[in-house]
């Protein structure tokens, strides 16, 4: 089915394409080990985050939370925000975005264009600034309603409900699901969903590790978990470095023609080393991971050329996931 | 060869300053308990009265996080490099701003005051 009755409709429902060139080889007669790229770029706003911007817009619409003409605040610093700008657009809803003044200028033209309004805080403050500008907003503003996407359960249903079903119905196989961990929500929805239907599957979590600049914590006591996460239905867990994320950005490209954000880099490094552990272990694995957006977005960074090392300087101090 | 542990800026103050601390040990839980000798402090800042790891305080040996690995019974090799992260969302800005605004203490941690 490739007709919608509106742009909402065409949520979902990405290709996953298998990935015969980057897949490790195997010994003759071991059993396959195949990796296969899941493209929610191909999403309306061009980001896996569509899917739960509109679950969490239809629950608080569903509950009496929203009502036509009410303004969203979002603290986002990425894709979150363009998917809220478009649903937001399409719903009948004002949407305020506050972010930190070090995001890609794409971003910034993105949700300008999709109607959003965008409060900056200042880069140097870090976390703690942008905290500090963002409780001003609600504190002047307490009619806004703010979906909070890190506690916000609709976010997990909408990949328990689409994400999990449409793999499994596309690779009834599957032994690895790979996927960034952000908000936490892909991991718990897909995770939980394939952990209740396919037998020991692993469920690999890949988080970006940024520089300290960027998070600007000045004791562990600032440390953040999302209400969302519940470890237990993770199995591995991966930090993986800007250098190694590029690296596999560029790879993705060079080797398969998908062309990625850097965050998906991190989840392909994720999902090599799993891939390389089953072909070691002469284990049979389909090991399918998320492509959580395209590298359009990130042009401007100039860090899909050059030498690794400028790369890596290029995205210093910038959240590239 | 040793163990090589990556300290995060937030912890230096126990290290003199180092970035980078070698330690050795056949568990995550000695390793701790042998830079603890030479960084006293440190282990505490780590591991909770329980003797769990601190809620949010990420440990990873060759970037696999120690959770998934049996934590503080995680084995270790010569050779393995161990980092030490505050934990922290992907996207921490949007999720420090968020939970700040609604009160979220406790699981978020607590919104630094200005």
């Amino acid at each position: 089915m490739t007709r919608y009755e509106s742009l909402l409709d065409a949520c979902g429902g990405t290709p996953l394409v298998g990935l015969p060139r980057l897949s490790p080889a195997v010994p003759e007669g071991a059993p396959p080990v195949r990796l296969w790229a899941k493209l929610e770029d191909r999403n309306p706003t061009g980001s896996v985050k569509d899917r739960a911007a509109l679950f969490m817009v239809r629950e608080a619409e569903r509950t009496g939370r929203l009502r036509q003409g009410d303004t969203i605040l979002e603290p986002t610093s990425g894709n979150t925000g363009i998917s809220l700008a478009m649903v937001a657009k399409l719903r009948g809803y004002r949407l305020v975005c506050v972010m930190p003044e070090n995001v890609s200028a794409e971003r910034v033209q993105l949700l300008r264009m999709y109607g959003a309004e965008i409060i900056f805080s200042p880069a140097a403050g870090g976390s703690n600034q942008a905290v500090a500008t963002a409780k001003q907003i609600a504190a002047e503003h307490p009619d806004w309603v703010m979906l909070y996407q890190y506690g916000n359960q609709a976010n997990v249903r909408a990949h328990y409900e689409t994400t999990g079903p449409e793999l499994l119905r596309d690779l009834p196989t599957i032994t690895h699901f790979v996927a960034g961990l952000g908000t936490t929500g892909t991991l718990m929805g897909t995770g939980r969903y394939l952990r209740e239907k396919v037998e020991d599957i692993e469920i690999v979590a890949a988080e970006p590790r940024y520089g300290e600049l960027v998070y600007g914590l000045r004791n562990i006591d600032e440390g953040y978990v999302p209400e969302l996460y519940d470890g237990t239905v993770l199995t591995r867990r991966f930090s993986v470095g800007t250098r190694d994320a590029v690296l596999r950005t560029r790879q993705l490209v060079e080797v398969e023609g998908i062309f990625a954000g850097f965050s998906t880099g991190a989840v392909l490094h994720a999902a090599l080393a799993v891939a390389h552990e089953a072909v070691k272990a002469g284990r049979r694995a389909d090991v399918a991971f998320i492509v959580a957006d395209g590298g359009w977005k990130y042009l401007s960074t100039g860090a899909y050329g050059g030498t690794l090392a400028d790369a890596e300087e290029a995205l210093e101090g910038q959240l590239w996931a | 060869m040793a163990i090589e542990v990556r300290i995060p800026t937030i912890l230096r103050s126990y290290t003199g300053g180092a970035k980078v601390v070698e330690g050795s040990g056949e568990s995550l839980n000695d390793l701790l308990s042998d830079l603890d000798a030479r960084y006293s402090g440190l282990r505490a800042r780590l591991v909770t009265d329980e003797g769990a790891l601190h809620r949010f305080v990420n440990v990873y040996v060759n970037d696999e996080d120690v959770r998934f690995l049996g934590s503080l019974d995680a084995k270790l090799s010569d050779g393995d490099t161990v980092t030490i992260l505050p934990a922290v969302a992907g996207g921490a800005f949007g999720f420090a701003a968020a939970a700040a605004i609604l009160g979220h203490h406790g699981t978020a941690g607590s919104a630094p005051a200005r």
